[in-house]
């Protein structure tokens, strides 16, 4: 991607936040789409065409310090200009220096999207003047990338597809730049904080054939990065940024069509639905007899659609050339494999081990692995309460429409895997009911007290003890006369009747089971 | 060889470099000139030799990730043409 | 024996044996420059209060007992070098005014030694230039003969240690800057091999090229420079890693048994002849001296110029790129947008030389251009290192001519680049090689000076200024500083 694009303001559009949030969003895309101006093209698109996309992800690698000097890499937040040196300012007469785990992360990454790694590789500069790029240059890979020819496998619709990753390459970020208007004139204000902090810049394929499938993609890289624990992947912070390649063909058709770019997409969310925006506009030229532009064009997540950028794309010639103040890099085998052997379980592993190990079904295991917070989570409640698939139902069920209801993900709730574990062992132990438990989870999800306490205070425990449930089902059964009799004249719906009165004096307290054998033994001593 | 004015023009926005007339004028002679000496290097027959871009034996040189003091804003910015708080202020970008 | 005339080992002596003080000494170089600068024109700064502060320190540390291989002694940096709080503009406008926050590592390291900065020198902006009339400031004029160049790019470096103005001075050399001037001017200059001298803060102009060198009066001086300068820098990623020797202790014994080559594709057509006698009558005494002569030939060599006028601007291009007049430098006034404050602060704050070599460089890159030369280039500058390679398993160091003239008169070759070009010859294919070679004075052809270059495998600076020192004690050469005007 051009570094333009790279350094360009973000817009401030707060993206969504969890997996089942982002499908829920999904399903409801689609009938506004069909509701717009769009609706024959929807159709069209949806018919016709068959959309081939590529995508181009930026990474940023969470390094202690700059990719090429010494400057703390964690700039989000600080005031401008305060993580700056004589080197990422492109004084004259600095030199870069190489930041080792910048060039491990960059590595373990590749290893994880099933890269391969040439024993060679080296850095290149990148000649672009633009404000935001303080050498004039970006020291990129042209040539001789750190990692190439790897894939990664998605899960969309429960169907699994392998999607091409080109290269994986390192270079660095570029500064902050901000137009203004206010105050009269028109500016720019350059914050050179960012600039020097390590990319990975990750090329697919073009291997994804549906919006969907490049939201899941990101996804899935997005997860890949932070279980690795070398990025954020937080898209709203800017520390993980992507351009989508789209183009339309006449289903069943090999050729490629005209490729249009689209930049500025900081959410998953905003991939779907720039790609399904893009799919009907450019189905609607080409049912129009039109040729699709080949053109850039930035994506308003406001106004919901992309937008032709005036760029001289066509005038761009990066005359890239070997860095010479970088030696070039060898990776031995010995690098690679001890490199190998740091890297966590992946979530295509952990996956089939939710699985194996815990008979999960495969949507069950998909869902739980979607998010590093969600199999976290549940990690942690079934090591104190050893119920995977009870476990794993409460968590997409309860917890998961809990955690929508306050729009936070599942380890954002108040609900804490030890309250959940807790709260499923008081259900088990027959102190509250399965139905009870649901509403104590959202008490504690409001209140963050932990379910015991909570079922104390409110005095939600359920009555077991015989005795004092024996008084309140002769009562039952004298007020009731009637269905004491239909009973014994085998009327065994009578038997629900009487139940459900003694419930009601209980208020639903009652342990049901208890109170039905009782009912039973006092009715037959009748 | 002759280098033409479209050409000079291009090289001339790539470079960020303006340029008068006069210095199209003189550039594109020169140029040409210059060019036409360095074809005595196509004489030479390099399809097997491999380029060198650069002559040290040096390879993997790389620093700890380790964070280093970073200059003040005011020395940031000490040199700069214009600000505009603690930013570096520059004239409108025109997309 | 005025002050200003002494070598540093003189000066060193004088100070440590408490003859002298480094005040004194300094003052004298003040007192110098204020009386002959104004002709010669070296310095672009010349910074008096650093310089009286530098020697009073460094008194006290004598006072204290303290030595350092540099204590005392009064040198001039080239303003290429950056020097925290002293305005760094490396001859160019767009640079006037550019005060650097921090030092080059040679600079550090001549600080360390105890050394007291004079100024900063003249040179070709950004160093392209071989006559130092590139300088955006003022042309320096040849101590030998004020009508004439110093050479260049590091002129007034070069300048300053012929005329007295500094006991030595720091340059730098991407295609001959080192020794084309100190060949014109008379004094020994040294270009290091690549890596061998850190390149951080000195501001680049052909990154694979670039060197940094030491200009002295004489060969042991320029020894004790390179050894002070010399050594790994964490902070360039392209030096060497190898331990630096002691090279002013082992400049004695005489050259028997040493193997000398003399490349025949040196003696250009067009080289003056004062110039092919001074040199050959130098290869005599070499042989006199008990050295194994013979010819060598380097094939390659003509294609030098063309391979290194298309890698140095290329880099440079990049290099560049930097003085955009947004973070520092020169910004046009009333510019109406980003775009038009590149294109009219780089066309104003750049002089015609730079403009040319970045247009050069940028073509040269430029796409459908650069497998037809930039790379071709790099391919020519393969075959150039192999000639090389192949000369040195059979000679232990080469001899040849530094620059095919003498100092040639000012404005003589400002209207055609090629023929400026054509003075770095034969000090260009050493550099596309990486190689350290020397320049230093053989004699004198219509009263100026004629430079001998001395060129050694990489890392093979102990050999040549070995046999630089055996010429120097042989020769009738003695270091002179000519009466000025």
């Amino acid at each position: 991607m051009s570094v333009r694009a790279i350094g360009a303001p973000r817009s401030q559009q707060s993206a969504e936040t969890t997996q089942w949030f982002e499908c829920n969003e999904a399903t409801h895309c689609r009938p506004r789409l069909h509701s717009s101006p769009y609706n024959k093209g929807a159709m069209v698109a949806a018919t016709a065409y068959e959309p081939v996309i590529g995508l181009e992800v930026h990474v940023q690698l969470q390094t202690k310090s700059k990719m090429f000097c010494g400057c703390s890499a964690a700039y989000a937040g600080a005031e401008p200009n305060t993580h700056v040196c004589p080197v990422c300012m492109a004084l004259p007469g600095v030199l870069p220096v190489i930041n080792r785990q910048a060039v491990e992360y960059a590595f373990m990454a590749g290893l994880a999207l099933n890269c391969e790694i040439p024993e060679a590789s080296k850095f290149d500069r990148k000649n672009y003047p633009y404000p935001d790029l303080v050498k004039g240059y970006q020291i990129s890979q042209y040539d001789r990338p750190f990692n190439v020819n790897g894939w990664i496998d998605i899960d969309v619709d429960g169907e699994t597809r392998r999607i091409g990753i080109t290269r994986a390459h390192l270079e660095e970020d570029t500064a902050k730049l901000t137009h203004k208007r206010e105050r009269g004139s028109l500016r720019s204000l350059v914050d050179l904080n960012r600039a020097g902090v390590p990319l990975l810049e990750i090329v697919s394929e073009p291997d994804i054939r549906s919006p969907a499938e490049g939201r899941a993609y990101l996804q899935k890289l997005r997860l890949t990065v932070q279980t690795l624990g070398v990025s954020t992947g937080n898209m709203e912070e800017g520390a993980m940024r992507c351009d989508v390649n789209v183009s339309l063909r006449p289903v069943g058709t090999e050729r490629f069509g005209t490729k249009v770019e689209v930049k500025n997409l900081n959410s998953a969310r905003s991939v779907q639905r720039a790609l399904e925006y893009e799919m009907i506009r450019q189905a609607e030229v080409l049912e129009r007899g039109e040729r699709v532009a080949q053109e850039t064009r930035g994506w308003d997540d406001d106004r919901g659609i992309t937008v032709s950028q005036r760029s001289k794309e066509d005038a761009h010639d990066y005359r890239y050339f070997p860095e010479p103040d970088l030696p070039p890099i060898f990776v031995g085998r010995e690098w690679v494999d001890e490199l190998r052997a740091r890297l966590p379980e992946l979530p295509d592993a952990r996956r089939e081990r939710y699985m194996r190990d815990f008979g999960l079904s495969h949507y069950d295991a998909v869902q739980l692995t979607s998010s590093l917070g969600t199999s976290t989570y549940f990690e942690s409640v079934i090591a104190r309460y050893a119920n995977p698939k009870i476990v794993a139902n409460w968590i997409q069920g309860e917890l998961f429409r809990v955690a929508r209801s306050l729009n936070v993900e599942v380890e954002g709730t108040r609900v804490t895997p030890d309250h959940l574990a807790e709260l499923l062992t008081l259900v088990d132990d027959g102190t509250v009911s399965q139905a009870m438990a649901k509403g104590i989870l959202e008490e504690v999800a409001q209140s963050g007290q932990p379910p015991k306490a909570l079922i104390a205070e409110r005095g939600l425990a359920q009555i077991s003890d015989t005795s004092e449930l024996d008084r309140a089902v002769a009562e039952a059964i004298a007020a009731n006369p009637q269905a004491a009799a239909d009973y014994k004249a085998g009327k065994t719906s009578a038997m629900g009747f009487l139940t459900g009165q003694v419930m009601k004096a209980t208020r639903g307290k009652a342990n049901p089971g208890v109170v039905n054998d009782l009912l039973k033994r006092q009715l037959d001593r009748i | 060889m002759a280098i033409s004015r479209e050409e000079v023009e291009h090289v001339a926005f790539l470079a960020r470099l303006g340029l008068t007339d006069d210095e199209k004028r003189t550039f594109q002679e020169q140029l040409s000139g210059i060019l036409e000496y360095m074809r005595a290097l196509s004489e030479l027959d390099t399809s097997a030799i491999p380029p060198t871009a650069q002559v040290i034996p040096l390879r993997n040189v790389m620093r700890s990730d380790d964070v280093r003091p970073s200059l003040s804003p005011e020395a940031v910015l000490a040199n700069a043409p214009d600000r505009e708080d603690d930013f570096l202020r520059v004239p409108p970008v025109l997309e | 024996m005025a002050l200003h005339e002494l070598t540093i080992h003189e000066s060193l002596a004088e100070l440590r044996a408490g003859n002298i003080s480094s005040v004194e000494l300094t003052d004298a170089y003040l007192e110098r420059i204020a009386q002959v600068d104004p002709q010669v024109q070296a310095y672009l700064t010349v910074t008096a209060d650093r310089a009286r502060a530098d020697a009073h320190r460094a008194d006290e540390a004598r006072a204290r007992g303290e030595e350092a291989p540099l204590l005392g002694v009064p040198i001039a940096l080239k303003d290429i070098f950056c020097t925290t709080g002293i305005e760094t503009t490396c001859a160019s406008r767009i640079l006037k005014g550019f005060v650097p926050p921090y030092d080059a590592t040679v600079v550090a390291k001549l600080a360390e030694a105890g050394a007291v900065l004079l100024g900063k020198t003249n040179m070709d902006e950004f160093a392209m230039g071989s006559s130092t009339e590139n300088s955006a400031f003022m042309a320096t004029h040849n101590p030998w003969d004020l009508d004439r160049v110093p050479g260049g790019s590091s002129g007034g470096s070069a300048a300053a240690v012929a005329a007295g103005l500094a006991a030595a001075a720091l340059g730098t050399d991407t295609g001959g800057s080192i020794r084309q001037p100190a060949a014109l001017c008379g004094v020994v200059g040294i270009k290091p091999t690549y890596g061998r001298v850190s390149r951080y803060g000195v501001i680049a102009f052909a990154s694979s090229l670039d060197q940094v060198g030491p200009f002295a009066r004489n060969v042991a001086d320029c020894a004790l420079m390179l050894r002070t300068i010399s050594g790994q820098d964490p902070f360039d990623s392209t030096s060497l890693p190898e331990p630096v020797p002691d090279y002013a202790a082992r400049l004695d014994g005489d050259l028997h048994g040493m193997r000398i080559g003399i490349p025949d594709e040196y003696f250009v057509a067009g080289m003056e002849p004062g110039v092919e006698t001074a040199v050959r009558r130098a290869i005599d005494t070499l042989v006199e001296l008990g050295a194994e002569v013979g010819a060598v030939s380097l094939p390659h060599s003509q294609y030098a110029l063309a391979t290194y006028y298309l890698i140095a601007p290329a880099e440079a291009s990049a290099n560049l790129a930097r003085y955009d007049s947004v973070k520092y430098g020169y910004r046009a006034p009333h510019v109406k947008s980003v775009e038009d404050s590149y294109m009219r602060s780089r066309g104003e704050g750049f002089g015609t030389e730079v403009k040319r070599r970045i247009r050069l460089g940028t073509y040269a890159l430029s796409s459908g251009y650069y497998d037809a030369y930039y790379l071709k280039a790099q391919k020519v500058r393969t075959l150039i290192k192999a000639d090389f390679d192949a000369a040195f398993q059979r000679f232990d160091a080469l001899v040849a001519p530094t620059s095919p003239s003498v100092a040639f008169p000012l404005g003589a070759r400002t209207q055609d680049p090629l023929t400026m070009y054509l003075s770095d010859v034969c000090t260009l294919p050493p550099s596309l090689a990486g190689l350290p070679a020397l320049s230093m004075p053989c004699g004198l052809s219509d009263g100026l000076p004629v430079g001998l270059q001395i060129i050694g495998p990489a890392l093979g600076e102990e050999t040549i200024l070995r046999v630089a020192a055996a010429y120097e004690r042989a020769s009738d050469w003695r270091p002179t500083i000519p009466a000025i005007g």
